[in-house]
């Protein structure tokens, strides 16, 4: 241990740095794949069947498989389209999920970039993963995807807002940017964290995610009964793997934003409970995956129960229910800070 | 009074909830899967897979030339040529059976007057070259010929019916 310290110490920053990095994202991949099989098998086991269970014992390898494949597929891409755009697109979609996790605590003070202005640099992150659909359906020049990309537009601008609008709730409840700061004000007990103050704001963050990562039921994006497959149509091979990974990795991160500012991040669950002390050991992290993995299973309970929203029935949810509703909360809970309303904000 | 209703309604996310538990009560359930090469559903014995054609107890083939399977076969996949035989019985020279036209309706069993056309319980089965898709006199007489207990079994279980 008193080498390993010292190796690290010695280390330039830089190399640190990177180091830090690739625990991070490694991980992430690894999830990304396996939660492709989870997502296939849950919703295999609620439509009354068993899912992929041929390639590897019980299915486990199928991701390995399903890389391979795409690895080892041509990359079409087609004539007129904008070869350029059309080979960024993909990776404009995944950077700013992955980079996003910069600013995310594991648990108190295991974090890679510990900046202040952390939410805001959420917000403005998971904003840009639009450009890479809508590029991706600009460049490809076809019908069916510059469709995918114009709904994805609108369906991600009508979203934008109210998760912005939850995230200034969040904001004022804790009174920080910085998210280990968010995570440390709800410490106490499990009624101590946002969700129940910020009750109705919670679920509009959770569905406004779902929205942002354009997952079912709000997929018109890709709408494959609809619009074949909307934005990546044209897209084959590794490009489409990226699509795929980006979309994973989304649905990774609004899990861990979720958990972190409404459910008490690294914070045991059994805090201020008489349960308390006998569970000091548990590392904070496991907490935070824990429910993470509660809120993964979450987006495939949802995907496999509700059918995909029509395209006019979406807006009118992101701008007349969405918008007002989280204005309305930033209201109320400006008159709980105000009347110093327990045990929240006394 | 039916408005806020369903405004509360909404605003609790009833139905969503409802829905999830729907599904989730399916999520336990027993799966209905049935892992193909190592597990099969059940046959009735009337099933219709691939044609065959059988024999008498002594060695003699059933079928008279009569046919009636080609006259009633609505895919037209049938195409039969007659002689007489040196004993002056009327056997067939030819009984192709086109299994790409075929469209396993079972009326050359139904019209048989001697029970010679039938089709088994095989469904196992596909073609590599082009041409074996035509199940000729000899191949049709060797089904029926390596199938012929399990025939008789499903024509007797199924008799009292006709």
């Amino acid at each position: 241990m008193e080498t390993l310290t010292s190796i690290w110490d010695g280390m330039p920053v830089v190399m640190q740095i990177s180091l830090k990095i690739t625990a991070i994202a490694v991980p992430i991949m690894l999830t990304v794949a396996y939660l492709t099989l989870a997502e296939r098998k849950v919703i295999g086991y609620i439509q009354v069947r068993i899912g992929p269970n041929r390639v590897g014992p019980r299915g486990l390898l199928q991701p390995i498989a399903d890389g391979l494949k795409l690895v080892m597929k041509e990359i079409i891409i087609p004539t007129r389209s904008n070869r350029f755009l059309f080979l960024l697109a993909p990776l404009l979609a995944l950077a700013p999920s992955l980079a996003a996790w910069a600013v995310i605590p594991f648990d108190d003070g295991m974090i890679l970039a510990d900046i202040d202005a952390g939410l805001l640099y959420i917000l403005a992150l998971s904003s840009m993963g639009v450009y890479g659909i809508i590029i991706a359906g600009w460049a490809s020049n076809s019908k069916y995807a510059f469709l995918g990309a114009l709904r994805s537009a609108a369906q991600m601008v009508a979203y934008e807002i109210a998760m912005g609008f939850a995230l200034v709730c969040v904001l004022m409840a804790a009174g920080s940017l910085n998210l280990g700061d968010v995570v440390r004000s709800q410490e106490g007990s499990l009624i101590h964290w946002f969700w129940l103050p910020l009750l109705p704001m919670f679920l509009v963050f959770f569905i406004s995610g779902l929205a942002e990562t354009n997952r079912a039921p709000f997929d018109v994006a890709e709408g494959e009964s609809e619009i074949v497959a909307g934005f990546h149509v044209e897209y084959s091979g590794m490009t489409f793997a990226l699509f795929f990974l980006a979309e994973y990795a989304n649905m990774i991160l609004v899990s861990a934003l979720t958990v972190l500012m409404f459910m008490g991040g690294w914070l045991s669950p059994f805090q201020g409970t008489f349960l308390e002390d006998y569970f000091t050991w548990v590392p904070g992290i496991f907490w935070l995956l824990a429910k993470m993995a509660v809120f993964l299973f979450l987006f495939l309970w949802f995907r496999a129960t509700f059918p995909r929203y029509r395209y006019d029935q979406i807006m009118r949810l992101g701008w007349k229910v969405f918008i007002p509703l989280t204005i309305f909360w930033i209201l109320v809970e400006g008159v709980m800070i105000l009347g110093h309303l327990p045990p929240w904000f006394d | 009074m039916n408005k806020l209703q369903h405004y509360v309604k909404s605003f609790i996310l009833f139905e969503l909830f409802r829905g999830l538990f729907l599904t989730g009560k399916y999520f336990f359930s027993r799966k209905f899967t049935v892992q193909y090469p190592e597990e099969k559903t059940p046959q009735s014995n009337r099933f219709r897979g691939m044609h065959a054609l059988r024999r008498y107890a002594n060695g003699e083939e059933r079928c008279i030339a009569c046919k009636l399977c080609e006259a009633v076969c609505p895919a037209l996949a049938i195409t039969i040529e007659a002689e007489p035989r040196a004993d002056g019985t009327r056997r067939t020279t030819r009984y192709d059976i086109d299994l790409f036209k075929c469209v396993y309706c079972g009326f050359c069993e139904e019209s048989c007057p001697v029970d010679a056309i039938v089709e088994t319980r095989i469904y196992e089965y596909h073609f590599e070259k082009r041409g074996e898709n035509i199940m000729t006199k000899d191949k049709l007489l060797a089904v029926g010929d390596k199938y012929e207990k399990q025939i008789a079994a499903d024509r007797a279980k199924d008799a009292r019916y006709r």
